[in-house]
């Protein structure tokens, strides 16, 4: 196949590219120029827009003895990565900047201009495991090496986008393995550390950086009753799950911490209250999708003439670090799913631009967990697995807390 | 580099010695380079003595610009530079830098839409700005689109006013000739490796009567410059200089009928294509003889690049210098295209060894490249997938 190595100027996409050079594919190598004002130089383990990381990738190519070339895709980066961010922490959510990446970067501008262009295939240096069933079926798994895993981020694609993808390092048991095959095979990029920070921002310091993209504006803290608790300097810096920088002045009745449940930008509120308040059972998303075949097409459940997917046991991971943890899935009409009595939090309204426009709205994908779960927020990504499998995901407009108000 | 630029670059590797030194060492060494400078400079009909070397052309483009105009504050404050927004990069920082660091100001006088510096309005801004202005810099050629640039005019102009001129001709020399330098062009700055020379040698040309304040300072080996002189990175420089002016006159004449070759053939079978610069449809003037540029409006250049690299032509999207630094050609923008338009920029240069039957593969190979470009379609747009 002809195939075109997104090569960021770390190991492991150079090991990935090498991986299929050795498999016989015809490879091209392409470093992805997303940012319009690149930095010079690396700085800590940030990054992967730099010329130096350009270079990297250049030099790794040319040691591969494969074609290289940097394409710009800074404008179409800023406006489905950048400020999507933006616009989600301003509407009161936690999105995921590197699921966006592949959803709307990598594996869509990218693979499109690759398939115009005579490509049959975008290879990257991801930790996942692509398998195809007897019928020729692509279904997305995690990784060999557990630590490494990254189906989370990739749980984005959809069965179109997995059909031109190619994880080579996706079976393998370790990534010192890949650092060792980067230095075997000569690569300088074996020791460079590895990128976990949001690349588009230098320092690091979140806050800071989108402090200085939504203004802030003064507003109230109140408690789950929406009695005033005292004031914040700009909703959007809180995240929920915050215990630190409320200061609030005075302790709860009971005496005990009070952390952020809910940011309403709208409201430019801030509400809080007890840790175990932040314990969900229940979240829900329109914006759905399914990576390959779908569940009831898999065998797993019952689905009906409009959609609706009935019950069936998965595991749900909703940060890329978190643990998968058992739940029970559906897919029900948006209006009549069974809300119990518990405080919804979230703005489900404002999650309309849809990724998938063909849910948005009418259907919805719900997950109950066994167990309360902590560390849940509008914007995340809950992807669903069915053993090493990953089924689908929904990003979360909605979440039913486990412990309701108190009258 | 040419074998005989490569032989003559290792013979005088082996003459060592410090030209400035009085030994007989130093003395052959200080021999083999005024014999050098002296066959570069009458390349440009100048004296030896109006030959400063530099290490390379973006020192002597500082060098002119700078040098220029630190030298005309001596007397009294003299802001005014006088230059157009499709400079080289050489210029257009050095200039920038003069601005933050120094009190420059810098007045852009317009391009036309072939790029080629508008006459009529550096007259307009030489008189505006009278006795404010410092220099006035400008290219011979473009280095991107390649339209000559009305320099001879220009000259007449600014001697006129008094003001010194600073040619970068860079990008022209060796492609045509430049001899005898027009009156009032004070400095000319050119460059070894574009013609096939060493990389890190290049000269400026400092008129007699003209003084430029060093930008290195601790010997004054050179008029306008410090430092011990490379004598072997001259010896091979006045080899390809004296290579690239043999015949220059009939191999220009055979690359400007190469490119007009080409240029004919992708106004017949490229539609979609739009030649850029005096090439342009109704377009006056001229060009450098082997640069065609040209837009795919709706393509992205690296998609073209991509495609006709791995046909077997390589090609260019803009100039060197920005790659890895994705933003539009400044030259394409002064000359009034669009930020969209400019991304499906492509550069293509003739090289001395180009044929016919080059130019007739390129013209097969390119409409088939220009429509697979423009379906891959310009990476603003918004992808089906993931959506």
């Amino acid at each position: 196949m002809r195939v075109l190595a997104a090569m960021s100027g770390g190991v492991d996409s150079a090991v990935a590219a090498a991986r299929a050079v050795d498999a016989g594919h015809e490879v091209v190598g392409v470093h992805l120029a997303l940012s319009r004002m690149p930095g010079t130089l690396r700085t800590g383990s940030r990054g992967c827009c730099t010329i130096e990381d350009s270079l990297d990738a250049r030099r790794a190519a040319e040691k591969l003895g494969i074609p290289f070339y940097v394409w710009d895709f800074s404008e179409r980066f800023a406006d489905d990565v950048v400020n999507d961010f933006i616009d989600e922490y301003a509407a009161g959510r936690t999105p995921n900047p590197c699921m966006r990446c592949n959803e709307r970067i990598k594996f869509a501008a990218v693979l499109e201009k690759a398939l115009a262009l005579g490509f049959d295939a975008v290879v990257t240096g991801h930790y996942a495991h692509i398998v195809t069933d007897e019928n020729g079926n692509r279904e997305l798994h995690r990784a060999g090496d557990e630590a490494k895993d990254q189906s989370y981020v990739l749980g984005v694609l959809t069965s179109g986008q997995l059909a031109h993808a190619m994880f080579p390092l996706g079976t393998t048991p370790s990534k010192a393995e890949v650092r060792a095959e980067a230095a075997a095979r000569g690569l300088s990029v074996a020791q460079k550390p590895d990128s976990h920070d949001i690349c588009f921002i230098p320092d690091g310091d979140t806050r800071a950086w989108l402090g200085e993209r939504i203004p802030p504006r003064q507003g109230l803290i109140v408690d789950r009753e929406g009695a005033a608790l005292g004031e914040h300097d700009g909703a959007t810096s809180f995240t929920v799950g915050q215990r630190r920088g409320l200061n609030l002045g005075r302790p709860a009745p009971d005496g005990r911490p009070r952390f952020v449940l809910e940011v309403r930008p709208k409201e430019n509120t801030v509400v809080v209250g007890p840790k175990e308040a932040l314990a969900i059972r229940e979240l829900a998303g329109a914006r759905f999708t399914w990576a390959g075949l779908d569940p009831v097409a898999s065998g797993i459940a019952a689905g009906d003439a409009r959609g609706r997917v009935s019950e069936f046991a998965c595991k749900v991971q909703v940060r890329a670090h978190a643990d998968p943890v058992p739940a029970v899935a559906q897919v029900v009409s948006a209006t009549s799913g069974d809300r119990g009595d518990g405080a919804e939090r979230g703005d489900a309204s404002e999650g309309d631009d849809a990724g998938n426009a063909g849910n948005a709205g009418a259907l919805e994908l719900v997950v109950r967990v066994d167990e309360p779960l902590m560390g849940v927020a509008p914007g995340q990504t809950a992807v669903v697995y069915v053993g090493t499998r990953v089924l689908g995901q929904c990003t979360i407009d909605r979440t039913v807390s486990a412990v309701p108000v108190t009258a | 580099m040419p074998p005989e630029v490569r032989a003559a670059y290792a013979d005088a590797l082996a003459v060592v010695g410090n030209p400035s030194s009085i030994h007989s060492a130093g003395q052959a060494a200080r021999a083999v380079l005024d014999d050098a400078r002296g066959r570069i400079a009458s390349t440009l009909g100048v004296d030896a003595v109006e030959l400063t070397l530099t290490g390379g052309g973006t020192e002597a483009v500082n060098t002119g610009v700078k040098g220029l105009y630190w030298r005309r504050q001596r007397d009294v404050a003299r802001p005014v530079i006088l230059l157009t927004a499709a400079e080289h990069h050489a210029t257009l920082d050095a200039v920038d830098w003069l601005v933050a660091n120094a009190g420059a100001r810098a007045v852009i006088v317009p391009v036309d839409p072939a790029g080629r510096m508008r006459v009529d309005a550096l007259e307009d801004a030489l008189a505006t700005h009278g006795d404010a202005v410092a220099l006035v810099t400008m290219l011979a050629a473009n280095n991107e689109v390649g339209t000559l640039q009305p320099v001879t005019e220009a000259a007449a102009l600014a001697s006129a006013h008094g003001v010194p001129l600073h040619v970068d001709a860079i990008a022209a020399y060796g492609q045509l000739p430049l001899a005898p330098l027009p009156a009032g062009v004070s400095a000319v700055s050119i460059s070894a490796h574009k013609i096939g020379g060493p990389v890190g040698v290049g000269a400026i040309v400092i008129r007699r009567g003209v003084d430029v304040e060093p930008l290195l300072h601790g010997g004054g080996q050179q008029r306008g410059r410090a430092g011990t002189m490379d004598a072997a990175g001259a010896v091979a420089f006045a080899v390809a200089a004296e290579h690239a002016h043999a015949d220059l006159e009939s191999r220009a004449a055979h690359k400007r009928a190469l490119r007009d070759r080409l240029a004919a053939g992708i106004r017949e079978s490229v539609p979609q294509a739009v030649l850029s610069g005096a090439l342009a449809e109704g377009a006056t003037g001229d060009a450098l003889p082997g640069t065609v540029h040209l837009r795919v409006p709706g393509a992205e250049g690296d998609s073209l690049l991509f495609l006709l690299d791995q046909a077997g032509f390589a090609v260019s999207t803009g100039s060197a210098c920005q790659a890895g630094v994705p933003e539009p050609s400044h030259v394409l923008l002064a000359m009034g295209v669009s930020e969209s338009d400019a991304r499906g920029a492509l550069r293509i240069t003739l090289g001395p060894e180009t044929t016919a039957a080059d130019i007739d593969g390129l013209l097969a190979a390119l409409p088939s490249a220009v429509e697979r470009a423009l379906a891959a379609g310009l990476a603003a747009r918004t992808p089906r997938l993931g959506r």
